[in-house]
């Protein structure tokens, strides 16, 4: 396996699960371009290990990530934007079939809360402050905000939260389903790895198909999910850990599944 | 008095004090020194150095709660001021500092506890107060209800039925009896008392700092979880009865030293 080095975050495999750590503490992990480039980069590096069944995604007891790094665009144009075309790295990182759990306390506002929603599994410290404050500096959120917030909250909560900028809590985001879970500041990197540790036991292969099914069902006609939901659960049955997995049920046993 | 000296901090051994230094306004709150309140608490959190903290008064009173003539309140005729948004900005954050800082708050009331200022010893984690001293829920004397966090506070604390009396009566409650409430920890004699809240404060101080801040979040959860929301259904209570003629007409009686007449509206 090929390590790269990076400058913006730290990477680490424990027990199957890959955790980057975005650091760049001084900005409060600030999301610039460089930092994406590492992010996609070690995302991908572990999408492709097999040692690694999945992932987690966090920051640091202050900051998950403050946003993104306003002084790399303050003097950009339409154009240059257009040009830039930034997002195509957010792309890859909805891209990664592994599930992602972000591990997240203090600020994850505007890109550092796009970048949460963009994860499959969300454990907030009880500081977490989740919020789109796009539009306090005259734009919009621009990496899925609006989309993703909206179909997870609703159209009304998703208004409110965008149109005035205004942050919530951890608890207000649980109350709205934004959050899997809230535990104390010192417990949410725990909280992650034990839920990914759970996972992590199941067919990497279920699992990958599963993450497949249920993001299509935000892009699309339910005809459209449900097709693929079938067509996953089908191919399934071409698989070893299907074998197993249905083995040791009845068998009465615990299954040992190795993604084949 | 300058605006400089209107709040004084010091660290000490491990403990840092706040003390409240309009001695001829008995402490009372003007915008002003609830802002440098807010700021000297965000510090002492801040600060691994201080592990416990008192607050206190300078004078003859701790705190007489809000500054009936300090101009977020006072109003020309007709001219009726948003006292939500006031408590809002300056009395909630104060209450929500304290109970949130996972450290040992002590107040060690020197004199009067009245409106706000009986709050503010309410918040804290300790209550040493000098003997003689009383607590007052003044607010409902000039037809408002009591803010920053007293409505639930002292009725969590001491039960509905003897708070709700104390809060309509705006009558004092002296010392002992808050002792016989469990609503004060310890009364000590007037010139004692800064000597046995210290005392208190660093033995506070050398404890386990982390196990206090847990415990004291576990307290929080267990009876002031819902702190924020009752805090802002209060502000929002408070910017209705703020609205009423009851509170021009109690303003007016105490300015003019009268008894007011109240008309419910």
């Amino acid at each position: 396996m090929m390590t790269l080095t990076y400058r913006n975050i730290l990477t680490s495999v424990e027990d199957q699960i890959g955790i980057v750590t975005l650091n760049r503490p001084a900005v409060l992990n600030a999301l610039s371009h460089e930092l994406m480039g590492e992010l996609v980069a070690a995302l991908e590096e572990f999408d492709r290990d097999d040692n690694v069944r999945v992932i987690i995604l966090t920051g640091s007891e202050r900051a998950f990530a403050a946003g993104a790094d306003i002084k790399e665009m303050s003097d950009e144009s339409t154009i240059s934007m257009l040009n830039k075309n930034q997002f195509a790295t957010w792309d890859r990182v909805r891209m990664v079939k592994k599930p992602i759990i972000a591990a997240v306390s203090g600020f994850a506002l505007g890109g550092g809360c796009e970048l949460v929603m963009t994860c499959d599994i969300i454990i907030a410290s009880e500081t977490a402050q989740f919020g789109q404050p796009e539009i306090n500096i005259g734009v919009i959120p621009g990496a899925g905000g609006t989309q993703r917030l909206t179909r997870v909250v609703g159209k009304h909560k998703a208004m409110e939260i965008i149109l005035t900028g205004r942050s919530i809590t951890a608890h207000e985001a649980h109350a709205l389903g934004l959050v899997n879970k809230v535990v104390p500041v010192e417990l949410f990197l725990d909280e992650a790895k034990t839920m990914a540790k759970e996972i992590a036991k199941k067919s990497p292969v279920a699992v990958k198909l599963a993450k497949e099914a249920i993001l299509k069902s935000f892009d699309g006609s339910l005809c459209d999910g449900l097709e693929v939901e079938r067509k996953n659960f089908y191919m399934l049955f071409s698989s070893e850990d299907q074998k197993e997995g249905m083995r040791a049920f009845l068998e009465k046993r615990q299954a040992t599944f190795t993604g084949r | 008095m300058t605006e400089e000296t209107i709040l004084l901090t010091e660290i000490k051994n491990g403990v840092g004090f706040i003390t409240l230094n309009r001695p001829d306004k008995l402490n009372s709150f003007t915008d002003e020194l609830t802002f440098r309140l807010q700021d000297a608490l965000k510090e002492m959190e801040k600060s691994k150095e201080v592990k416990a903290l008192v607050i206190t008064g300078a004078g003859r009173g701790f705190c007489a709660g809000q500054d009936l003539q300090s101009r977020s309140i006072s109003h020309e005729e007709g001219v009726r001021p948003s006292l939500g948004d006031s408590i809002r900005r300056r009395y909630n954050p104060i209450v929500t500092k304290i109970r949130r800082m996972e450290k040992p708050v002590i107040a060690a009331v020197n004199g009067v506890a009245a409106g706000a200022g009986s709050s503010l010893a309410l918040a804290c984690d300790y209550r040493i107060v000098a003997e003689g001293v009383s607590f007052i829920q003044s607010f409902t004397k000039v037809g408002l209800i009591p803010d920053s966090g007293a409505t639930f506070l002292l009725t969590r604390m001491i039960g509905a039925t003897r708070a709700f009396d104390l809060m309509l009566s705006a009558e004092k409650l002296d010392c002992k009896e808050a002792l016989a409430l469990g609503l004060i920890n310890k009364i000590v004699a007037p010139d004692a008392l800064m000597t046995e809240a210290t005392e208190l404060a660093v033995k506070l101080a050398k404890g386990p700092t982390k196990a206090f801040g847990l415990t004291k979040r576990a307290v929080n959860k267990a009876i002031f979880n819902d702190l924020e929301e009752l805090l802002e259904y209060e502000a929002s209570l408070q910017e209705i009865a703020g609205r009423s003629d009851d509170f021009q007409e109690g303003v007016k009686a105490f300015v003019e030293k009268r008894t007011p007449a109240y008309t419910g509206k």
